[in-house]
């Protein structure tokens, strides 16, 4: 169900992902969260909070930020980000929404996984 | 390229010497920071509050773990230097670290005098100088218990008051005649031993410590004129020594302190040392105002600013005692070429001392009333004249100019370099100067600004009054506190109009209020949903993307991404069948760890979120549900075995904690809500720091609420005694409803109880039938929408399938 179109691969429906939630892609090097805001813009992050690894996908979803479940930070979807007082950056992956359907950059699938040497 | 600075110590002196370095030289240094505390730079001022229960540790963290990582500063926490080579200019830490410096900071600080008497090594005998102390002291104070203090000077008075807040029963040794001798004149220090005693603090004045005794702990104090104070723990404050060992084994020159110059250097031109581990003009300091100083000195230097020079200035003294007001500054020795003005006022117990020398102020001691401190300390340190108004100097700056004035009109009075904030060395100039350019409306916001009142906030009253001054009536002190920052409105003010517009969503509440963002923030959105929830049973459907996590899921997120698990044990009561189910769903999903809760239940930790459902399915199908471990709602309702089994029972306890569970579960409250019922009053279900609790008697059932046993510790206090087992659900049944209604959410019942008062509650869900009768209604209505087995729903209902399961998994197409 997933077709390769140059380099954009869709990973599913605009619609099975709940306003203000997300959902997961898996890919061989870790997990990507995909947005949903409330006004039905998509965004796609890497799954991994830069302040101790926590799900982002699990957090609650607010304008164009998501607040990490495990201790608040708040990342922008847009840029990935943190916001706020706190310093850090998520690997943010490009995607485009055609027809309702998601499409997300493969070329981007490569910025997963590289956590900052640190 | 830039140069390496290594600091040895993360204490308040050292942290605020980086703060101004990076400031002024951002880019020139790599910072490496060992600590020998396995923490981050806290507030040290602020133990004293932490000890009373004022303030928890985060609220006295200055710098938390993101600073250090966004100013790329390398720390090591509970890393001790033990080497400094100053010929291979590295330092090395008793872990095995090494770190190159081209730069060095040496502020390791002080410890704590033990006086060497017999017994000072036994177990129980504690000082009072950072976190791990005031822990032991709070982890002592718990079992209640005697304690004495050694030390009746500014910290051992602190301690000997926090020990008492924490229930304990405290006796303060002091050597001299008075206390605080160093800070207070005799009058004073009377006055303030008065004060001590009025709280149930013994204090007992010209006490030599002989001996600690005590087989393995601490058992009791003696004193050389033989008298032998029971005792379970000892508190050392008997004054502080530098810590120089380190710097002197490198060959530093050491005299009480690490000697450095006025520039903060030690004789090693490289290293420098500051804080009270360092002596500068033959003087050693333990305030902060001067430690700060120093700070500010050594961070201009190392930026290349060699104009910034170390000059020790009068410093001024305040008492952290809730309630007693006490300040002093300067020298008030008496002598023939001194005078002196006294002001006393016995009906407001107010004592006031001025020093005078060669007509200018060289001494303050304020008692009872501490207003004009900072302007008698500001013309102390401004050597100033004050001959022309010598005859009202007394009476503070409001009588400086003639006519009586207010206390606004006395800071308004204040010159512009009077200094405000002590601990920051903030004057009043800087301050009105930050409210007026950068439109300031708040004291946190001047905090933030200027860090005035931000340390140990003795002076936010002052700050207040500036605030006043400039802004006129549109400062409001008293102005509620807005839910977040995508909204002005408090919390009490969101839920009476939801009830008064009858608002029943999200998106319309936040258009009616004018909420300032689109959809709200992670603080508002499950606080709105809990108040529709709770306020429209039944009408409001539950908004799942408001919810945290845990509720949205219904189990409890763990660090690793992975969740845990705890089925609901009605009563902490279990079977054979219900454990065989439990055994055979940690093999079959590989669950690495099982462990039993505080509130009587088995938690299964690191279960995978797409093997959840799974999990859920084979505990309903043994019969249970979810143990709500996650929820801001009802948790557990812990028993001990009552009448059953236990030869002290007076009740079925154990019946009455299931008919209780069984009744409040499911239901939402504004933070979590756990119960216990003891069978008798040796109360081994610890019914009393729960947030209600029942202890059964003879003649019935004793109904507790308000305890609490996590942050804060608090024992419950007595709703009231009903006789029989359906007066208390009833009751139980009310009082939840009430909390419901009027908890702010997050807000635990002992601090909704504290906030609305006791007595109210009582009143109305215990006492007036009628209303306990409509109230516990409510709560029965609510409850027939609330008492749905979450786990079910998902595990064969299908509902929320979208969690478990990836949008996508690319593993395979990009494996080809």
């Amino acid at each position: 169900m997933t077709a390769m179109s140059s380099s954009w691969i869709d990973i599913g429906a605009l619609a099975a992902i709940p306003i203000q939630g997300a959902r997961l892609v898996k890919t061989p090097k870790g997990c990507i969260a995909v947005f949903r805001t409330s006004h039905d813009e998509a965004y796609a992050l890497e799954d991994r909070c830069p302040h101790k690894d926590g799900p982002l996908s699990q957090g609650i979803v607010h304008g164009r930020s998501v607040t990490c479940p495990l201790h608040n930070w708040v990342i922008n979807l847009e840029t990935g980000a943190a916001e706020g007082a706190d310093k850090g950056q998520v690997a943010t992956v490009r995607l485009k929404v055609e027809n309702g359907r998601i499409l997300l950059d493969a070329s981007g699938l490569a910025a997963i996984g590289k956590k900052a040497e640190a | 390229m830039k140069k390496k600075l290594v600091v040895i110590g993360n204490g308040m002196a050292p942290g605020r010497a980086l703060e101004r370095l990076l400031e002024a030289a951002p880019d020139s240094f790599d910072v490496t920071i060992f600590n020998a505390e396995p923490r981050v730079n806290y507030d040290r001022i602020m133990l004293s509050p932490l000890l009373s229960g004022e303030k928890s540790f985060e609220q006295i963290v200055i710098h938390g773990d993101g600073w250090y990582v966004k100013h790329g500063v390398t720390l090591y926490k509970g890393c001790t230097v033990t080497d400094i080579d100053r010929a291979k200019k590295t330092v090395t830490s008793a872990t095995g670290i090494t770190a190159d410096y081209d730069k060095l900071i040496i502020a390791t600080g002080s410890q704590p005098i033990i006086i060497p008497i017999p017994g000072a090594n036994l177990a129980g005998v504690l000082t009072y100088r950072d976190l791990d102390d005031v822990q032991a002291m709070m982890l002592a104070a718990k079992a209640r218990g005697r304690a004495v203090v050694i030390g009746g000077g500014l910290l051992g008075l602190e301690a000997a008051a926090g020990l008492k807040e924490q229930g304990m029963d405290v006796t303060v040794l002091h050597l001299m005649p008075t206390l605080m001798e160093r800070q207070l004149d005799t009058t004073s220090g009377h006055l303030l031993q008065r004060a001590i005693e009025a709280r149930g603090i013994k204090v007992i004045t010209k006490a030599n410590t002989k001996a600690i005794l005590g087989a393995k702990r601490v058992e009791a104090v003696e004193l050389a004129d033989g008298t032998r104070l029971p005792a379970e723990i000892v508190i050392m404050a008997v004054g502080i020594r530098p810590n120089s060992g380190l710097a002197k084994t490198a060959g530093i020159t050491v005299n009480r302190g690490i000697v450095v110059d006025a520039t903060m250097r030690t004789s090693d031109p490289d290293i420098f040392a500051l804080g009270e581990c360092a002596e500068v003009e033959a003087q050693v300091f333990g305030l902060v105002a001067p430690l700060y100083e120093m700070a500010n000195v050594a961070a201009a230097q190392l930026a290349g600013d060699e104009t910034v020079k170390f000059k020790a200035s009068a410093t001024a003294t305040k008492l952290k005692v809730t309630g007693i007001n006490l300040f002093s500054a300067g020298d008030f020795a008496e002598g023939s070429d001194r005078e002196e003005i006294v002001l006393r006022d016995a009906a407001r117990g107010l004592y006031k001392r001025l020093i005078l020398k060669d007509g200018k102020l060289i001494g303050v001691v304020l008692y009872g009333e501490t207003g004009d401190g900072a302007w008698f300390f500001d013309l102390l340190k401004k050597n100033a004249e004050i001959k022309e108004f010598r005859d009202t100097l007394i009476f503070g700056p409001g009588y400086a100019g003639g006519a009586a004035q207010d206390p606004m009109a006395a800071v308004a009075a204040l010159p512009d370099e009077a200094e405000i904030c002590g601990c920051n060395g903030v004057c009043k100039g800087r301050i009105t100067t930050a409210i007026d350019a950068l439109g300031l409306k708040t004291i946190d916001d001047v905090r933030a600004q200027t860090k005035a009142s931000a340390s140990c906030g003795s002076c936010t009253g002052l700050v207040e009054l500036l605030l006043k001054s400039k802004l006129g009536d549109a400062y409001n002190p008293a102005a509620v506190q807005p839910m977040c920052p995508c909204t002005k409105h408090g919390h009490d003010d969101v839920r009476r109009f939801i009830v008064a517009k009858g608002v029943k969503s999200i998106p319309d509440l936040m258009q009616a209020l004018e909420w300032s963002t689109s959809s709200g923030c992670a603080k508002c959105r499950p606080a709105l949903n809990y108040y529709l929830l709770s306020t429209w049973p039944g009408d409001y459907k539950d908004d799942s993307q408001s919810r945290f996590i845990n509720e949205r899921v219904h189990a409890n997120i763990q660090k690793d991404g992975t969740y845990s698990v705890v089925p609901r044990m009605w009563g902490g009561m279990t079977s054979a069948k219900e454990l065989r189910a439990i055994a055979d769903v940690v093999e079959k999903f590989n669950i690495p760890a099982v462990k039993c809760t505080g509130g009587q239940r088995i938690d299964m930790l690191g279960i995978k979120k797409e093997d959840l459902p799974a999990v859920w399915a084979d505990l309903n199908k043994a019969g249970m549900v979810s143990g709500a471990a996650y929820a801001k709602g009802l948790r557990t309702v812990k028993t001990c075995v009552g009448t059953d089994w236990c030869r002290f029972g007076t009740q079925d306890s154990t019946g009455l904690g299931i008919k209780l569970e069984k009744f409040l579960w499911g239901s939402w409250t504004p933070a979590k809500l756990k119960l216990a019922v003891s069978g008798c009053p040796r109360n081994c279900a610890e019914a009393t720091c729960k947030d209600i609790g029942v202890i059964c008697v003879d003649s019935g059932y004793d109904i507790h609420f308000g305890g609490a046993a996590g942050l804060d510790i608090k024992g419950t206090d007595v709703l009231g005694h009903v006789d029989t087992e359906a007066e208390a659900i009833e009751v139980i049944g009310a009082l939840t409803q009430l909390y419901r209604e009027q908890g702010r959410y997050l807000e635990r019942i002992y601090k909704w109880a504290k906030r609305v008062g006791h007595e109210t509650i009582r009143k109305q869900t215990l006492d007036d039938k009628e209303r306990r009768k409509a109230l516990y209604e409510r709560f029965v209505y609510s409850q027939k929408f609330s008492q749905k087995d979450p786990w079910a729903e998902r595990a064969s209902e299908g509902i929320d399938a979208h969690e478990f399961a990836p949008i996508a998994d690319l593993r395979l197409e990009a494996a080809e």
